[in-house]
């Protein structure tokens, strides 16, 4: 773990120099400010941790990233990915990928069709069939496209959902607490197997949670959300 | 949607004060009212009306509540959710013909006690059904009103956390109806109120039930109105107009003295609550809730099969139970004369269970948006809660007040009797119970699919499309069967809305009653009931049949 908060503050105000996703300057304020205003650069295979008390308003924060705050908060700050910027940009164009608490997996479709759903419209054909099996095969699902998503373990749902969020191709990484409702037997495994992806597919990736022992497994920056 | 009450009010209101020039009345004054208040019948209707509507809300009320009471929580109160809801379905024409089936001097009951216990070789000559006082009249609106109840009080009591409170209350050695009286009751009582005012203004001006086995002379006001409204000469129309608004009048009273009932009853019931008495043995007034309403459905499916059996009856003597033979030439020779008000009521069903399943989504997608919500309990609710008081309006309202209101002001306009404004009229009671109904499913709808769904790249109406919609796909079907259900059940809208020229199985049904045919109205009956049933097994068996391998999807939802 490297020590709080040392780069924000050399590009705070300032559009970001660096690859990967950057928050400048985010407030959101319902009626009052939630906190104080927050700067982060996440460069590119990064993992950064973001740690604060419960009410504090961390998943207002990730909604306000994705674009999907509710209007009657007020928001303040700008969104870059890549130096581009994305704070007006509508959440389905933004290349946000998020992972929730619960695997969110759709019910009514099947564990292809929730991946196929993902797997942007520029591929085609059999292409989009070949991707479905090579997600299926590094989940350790192999052959259970047609299966429905409720008779998954716990462990092989959350495998999914991940493969289902990296197939739609983000260009970063929103980890909303994905390992707290997940027991603790395969919480570690699963840890390990978002991390090497995020790694390997380097994904600036922002993770928000209430356990230490995500953020130090993590082995990267620690911020603190602050109350005002 | 509103627009239509208004103008129908306005277009009562003017002719009620004698200004109506289509008729000739072009000046305004107070004549339809002298003549109104002069009526001799008008009194006793007006008695009549308020005693009928005040007696079947307070004795279903009673009756649901008690039940509540003595059964929350147990099996037979699961069972017996089990067996009321598929009621809520059925029109109240129907359950109300089943009664009459039931209760008629040569019905099904004193038919079982005949020849033997009661020496009855011919039927005796009692007036049971369409009694002065309204007794049977009540019941028939009891046995509709019960379900009702039921299941408003059912989805109140999922929104607080009685279990616990009750298990805290028997520590202290309370039985279970002083229990569930003194502490639950007065929880979900505030929020099943709104339902209990649309019970009452419904059993104030209910008119087809009370054309099949209310008092005929005099009759409640809403039948006494009806008379006028069609009376050959033009200017009773003024007369009923007055009417309709005195009809309002009569209901604001009812509301007044049932408001007065509740701070009595509060007052009281506050002493009792804290006068600490522990009513632990109530085991005998627990077994009679329950007997009571036994009773009631009991007499409500028995009713129904009563019809069926009628409807395939050969020759049937008096005290026999069972008809000597049966046949289907009934069937057969109705066959014909079926088919145009089977065919009306299947369109202007589908049609406007349609148009307010699309008002409702459209409207709820707009109000609910999926994005995260300061703390998603209040901001959205306070939003879905203002709508549907408005759209609760149609419900408590006199139909006869302002339905009358929208037919004059339709002749105005020149649309006078045509599909439009029947749909109109239609819709206006369909579309709040979709509405209703729909946003509950809409509102408990976690919105972090959209969420997800959204970040995953779909556009909204992508995600809307694949997402949303065949999630929701069991409460939208189930929205739509009930608003499918609440258009074959009326019979006003379509009467004066439609103008005698739309005839339906509900119109075609409420005119047969007169006659006494027990076969034909049998048949009716049962295909009015049979309609809304086919849909209810369409909107369950369709999204279980579709989802068959999606566990997920299977234990969520419901009626």
């Amino acid at each position: 773990m490297t020590s709080l908060g040392s780069q924000e503050s050399t590009c705070s105000g300032a559009p970001p120099l660096c690859e990967g996703l950057s928050l400048r300057d985010i407030v959101i304020t319902l009626e009052v400010p939630l906190f104080d205003p927050i700067s982060l650069d996440i460069p590119p295979g990064d993992i950064m941790t973001l740690m604060g008390s419960s009410g504090v308003g961390k998943s207002s924060l990730l909604a306000f990233l994705t674009g999907t705050l509710s209007r009657s908060f007020k928001t303040h700050g700008q969104v870059y990915i890549h130096q581009k910027e994305i704070t007006q940009t509508p959440p389905e164009k933004r290349h946000l990928g998020i992972l929730f608490q619960d695997d969110l997996l759709f019910p009514h479709l099947s564990v292809g069709q929730n991946l196929a759903l993902a797997i942007p419209k520029s591929v085609k054909g059999e292409k989009r069939q070949e991707k479905i099996y090579a997600a299926l095969e590094e989940a350790g699902l192999t052959g259970y496209e047609n299966r429905d998503p409720a008779t998954l373990s716990g462990g092989q749902k959350a495998r999914i959902a991940l493969l289902r969020v990296l197939l739609s191709e983000p260009k970063a990484l929103l980890l909303d607490e994905p390992f707290s409702k997940i027991d603790p037997e395969t919480r570690s495994t699963f840890r390990y197997f978002v991390y090497d992806h995020v790694r390997t597919l380097k994904l600036p990736t922002l993770l928000v949670t209430h356990d230490p022992q995500d953020a130090s497994i993590a082995q990267g920056r620690l911020k603190e959300l602050k109350k005002t | 949607m509103l627009t239509p009450v208004a103008f129908g009010f306005l277009g009562s209101m003017l002719p009620a004060f004698g200004y109506l020039p289509a008729l000739g009345g072009d000046s305004l004054s107070l004549w339809p009212w002298q003549k109104l208040f002069a009526d001799p019948a008008l009194w006793s209707a007006s008695f009549l009306a308020l005693w009928v509507g005040l007696a079947a809300t307070g004795c279903s009320l009673l009756l649901t509540m008690g039940f509540f009471a003595a059964w929350q929580g147990t099996r037979s109160f699961t069972i017996f959710l089990r067996l009321l809801s598929p009621l809520l379905s059925v029109p109240h024409v129907t359950l109300t013909f089943g009664l009459a089936f039931l209760l008629a001097p040569s019905g099904w009951i004193i038919r079982l006690l005949s020849p033997w216990p009661s020496g009855f070789q011919t039927p005796p000559d009692w007036l049971i059904l369409n009694d002065p006082y309204g007794f049977s009249l009540i019941l028939a609106l009891i046995l509709k009103e019960v379900p009702f109840l039921f299941l408003m009080g059912v989805s109140a009591l999922n929104q607080i956390e009685s279990q616990r409170s009750l298990a805290t209350m028997r520590s202290m050695g309370y039985g279970p109806l002083a229990a569930w009286s003194k502490v639950i009751f007065p929880q979900i009582y505030p929020q099943i109120r709104l339902p209990v005012f649309a019970v009452l203004a419904f059993s104030i001006s209910v008119v087809d039930v009370s054309l099949i086995i209310g008092p005929s002379t005099p009759p409640p006001l809403s039948v006494l109105l009806l008379r006028w409204s069609q009376d050959p000469d033009l200017e009773w129309r003024f007369v009923a107009a007055a009417g309709g608004l005195w009809q309002c009048f009569l209901l604001i009273i009812a509301i007044g003295g049932w408001f007065l009932g509740e701070r009595l009853v509060k007052k009281i019931g506050l002493l009792w609550i804290l006068c600490g008495h522990r009513f632990s043995s109530d085991v005998i007034l627990r077994y009679s809730f329950l007997l009571i309403n036994m009773v009631s459905f009991l007499c409500a499916y028995l009713g129904m099969m009563a019809m069926g059996v009628w409807s395939i009856a050969g020759y049937w003597r008096f005290p026999d139970a069972l008809p000597e033979r049966y046949s289907l030439t009934s069937w057969a020779r109705q066959l014909d004369q079926i088919a145009v008000p089977l065919t009306n009521s299947l369109w202007i069903g589908l049609a406007s269970a349609f148009i307010a399943l699309a008002l409702s989504l459209l409207w709820l997608q707009e109000t609910s948006s999926c994005h995260a919500s300061p703390s998603p309990q209040n901001s959205g609710k306070r939003q879905a809660a203002k709508l549907p008081f408005l759209l609760y309006i149609p419900l408590l309202i006199p139909q006869m007040s302002f339905l009358f209101g929208v037919q004059t002001f339709v002749l105005f306009i020149g649309w006078h009797q045509t599909w439009v404004t029947l749909l109109w009229s239609h819709l206006l009671f369909v579309l709040p119970y979709v509405f209703l109904s729909l946003s509950e499913a809409y509102q408990s709808f976690d919105s972090r699919y959209e969420r997800a769904a959204l970040c995953l790249g779909l556009s909204p109406l992508h995600v809307w499309w694949r997402v949303k919609l065949p999630m929701l796909l069991r409460p939208i079907l189930a929205a739509m069967a009930l608003g499918f259900a609440v258009s074959i059940a009326q019979y006003l809208p379509t009467l004066l809305s439609g103008g005698g020229r739309f005839p339906t199985l509900t119109t075609e049904a409420v005119a047969l009653a007169s006659g006494g045919n027990r076969r034909v109205i049998g048949i009716y009956a049962l295909l009015q009931m049979l309609l809304p049933f086919l849909a209810y097994m369409l909107a369950l068996g369709l999204p279980a049949w579709l989802y068959r391998h999606r566990r997920a999807l299977h234990t969520h939802g419901g009626l």
